[in-house]
């Protein structure tokens, strides 16, 4: 009689015990600070390795660097990449169109590690919507205007 | 005349107390969401105006402007009345409950109680047991098996629970000898506050009232993992508003109720002046509607019958042990 009525004591006070430390980790944590980065006026700091939305590097002439290889298009693994190669006048190889379609991209840098020349790249930016989809496909302007400053 | 008189204080008091309480509503929604967001180590909202002070606004015609759905098998009276007993059993509660001590005001003695009933008490838990009716009748006549799931564990939760919390409070009556609540709480004065001598009914009266106002850890009838959302599922727009304004206004009425029967109504550490006495009053609801925020951050959600086993074996023998105690205690005292 008397031990299963000590048990049930004995019970009762640790799951009583249990509950407060419960609440008192929940109250330390209402007396933390909070975590949470307010993200439009603050930003997270990417990683140096961050892999962002592509651009192109210029040549000395400012254009892109591109000599339309045709690398990062057989690298692809998802297909991205349109290219049109054409001959300049003075030899060089040159891409007439140059089209990363970044909603199929998968952002995995392939294209910038196949490249002989370094003028594909990856950014930093991650900051990249539009409400259509046509406005997405990045061409070579648009990759030449996303190069970031002072890289 | 003094009719008059009466008709028109009882109406100015009827009118402040719901305004003030539908504002401590509107802001406790903001409250609880503020506070659960500190306790999860995040801000909660704070976009809308400074702090996010003007939310409540914003999700009041949020609600205001939802579609008004009724599905086409539901029980069309039913379901349009449900939500309506809910919010008036919520706000009624606050008839009875006693802010303040008596003030002086154009030569006239007015209480700051609605209605100083002599069976306070009693008429507090009927009019909470109505409050039941709306959520059984609400998820009933929805025509939604989840609904329907959720009427029956409110039913079953809110009726067992019932019964250990009028249990409860049963120690206070013991003591006091009256269900005025006014009465209860002028005996309470100068520190003879009901929880010092009744510490285990207080502890019992705050888990049976989280039972009773369906919240965590025994929100059965709307958990949303298994019953998306219970009672309410087939509810929109201002109605499910109600239903929510109804919550927290039982919520507030339940910290009020035990602050009348436990924590000494409006008597505090130092005596203010009677115009502010219920400042005390407010502040002792404040710390439980806190408490009972606290612990919805902290306790998951029991199982169902792990609540049915927890209110019938353990509450309900629990509550009647504590009516003996208290019984002998007063024979041996001879009171």
């Amino acid at each position: 009689m008397a031990m299963p009525l000590l048990r049930g004591i004995g019970l009762l006070f640790t799951t009583v015990f249990a509950l407060l430390k419960g609440l008192r980790l929940t109250l330390a944590m209402f007396f933390s600070r909070p975590i949470t980065i307010q993200y439009p006026e603050r930003k997270r700091e990417v990683s140096p390795r961050w892999r962002g939305v592509h651009y192109f590097e210029r040549n000395e002439r400012g254009d892109t660097r591109c000599v339309a290889c045709g690398l990062c298009v057989a690298i692809c693994p998802s297909q991205c990449i349109r290219l049109v190669a054409v001959e300049l006048d003075n030899g060089e190889r040159y891409p007439e169109i140059y089209e990363i379609n970044s909603v199929r991209c998968i952002y995995c840098g392939m294209c910038a590690e196949a490249c002989p020349v370094n003028a594909i790249k990856l950014g930093r930016n991650y900051e990249f919507v539009d409400y259509r989809r046509e406005n997405l496909v990045l061409d070579k302007e648009r990759l030449l205007a996303n190069r970031p400053e002072g890289v | 005349m003094e009719l008059a008189y009466f008709l028109i204080e009882t109406v100015v008091k009827v009118v402040a107390v719901f305004a003030v309480l539908m504002l401590v509503v509107a802001y406790l929604t903001l409250a609880e969401r503020k506070i659960l967001g500190r306790i999860q180590v995040r801000y909660g909202p704070n976009r809308v105006g400074p702090f996010g002070l003007f939310q409540p606004i914003a999700d009041g015609i949020k609600a205001f402007f939802k579609e008004d759905l009724v599905p086409a098998r539901a029980d069309k009276t039913l379901f349009v009345i449900a939500p309506m007993i809910s919010i008036t059993a919520a706000i009624s509660l606050f008839a009875v409950i006693p802010f303040g001590e008596q003030i002086e005001l154009f030569g006239r003695r007015i209480s700051l109680t609605i209605a100083s009933l002599d069976i306070g008490l009693l008429y507090v838990f009927a009019v909470a047991s109505l409050g039941e009716y709306g959520i059984v009748l609400g998820g009933w006549s929805g025509y939604n098996k989840y609904g329907l799931m959720g009427a029956l564990r409110a039913a079953a939760q809110m009726i067992s629970y019932e019964v250990a919390l009028a249990l409860s409070v049963m120690g206070v009556l013991m003591i006091a000898g009256t269900l005025n609540l006014v009465e209860i709480v002028r005996q309470q004065a100068g520190w003879h506050w009901n929880i010092l001598y009744q510490p285990f009914a207080f502890i019992f009266y705050l888990v049976c009232a989280l039972a009773e106002i369906n919240r965590t850890p025994f929100d059965m009838p709307e958990a949303e993992a298994e019953l998306a959302c219970g009672f309410n599922i087939e509810y929109s727009s201002m109605k499910f508003a109600l239903f929510f304004m109804a919550e927290y206004a039982h919520l507030v009425a339940v910290c009020a109720i035990a602050t009348t029967l436990f924590l000494g109504g409006w008597d505090g550490p130092f005596n203010l002046p009677p115009a502010l006495s219920w400042i005390w009053f407010v502040a002792k609801t404040g710390i439980l509607v806190y408490f009972f925020i606290w612990e919805r951050g902290t306790f998951p959600r029991l199982r169902y019958d792990q609540i049915m086993r927890f209110g019938w074996k353990f509450l309900l023998p629990l509550t009647l042990a504590n009516i003996v105690g208290t019984g002998l205690y007063m024979v041996l005292r001879g009171m």
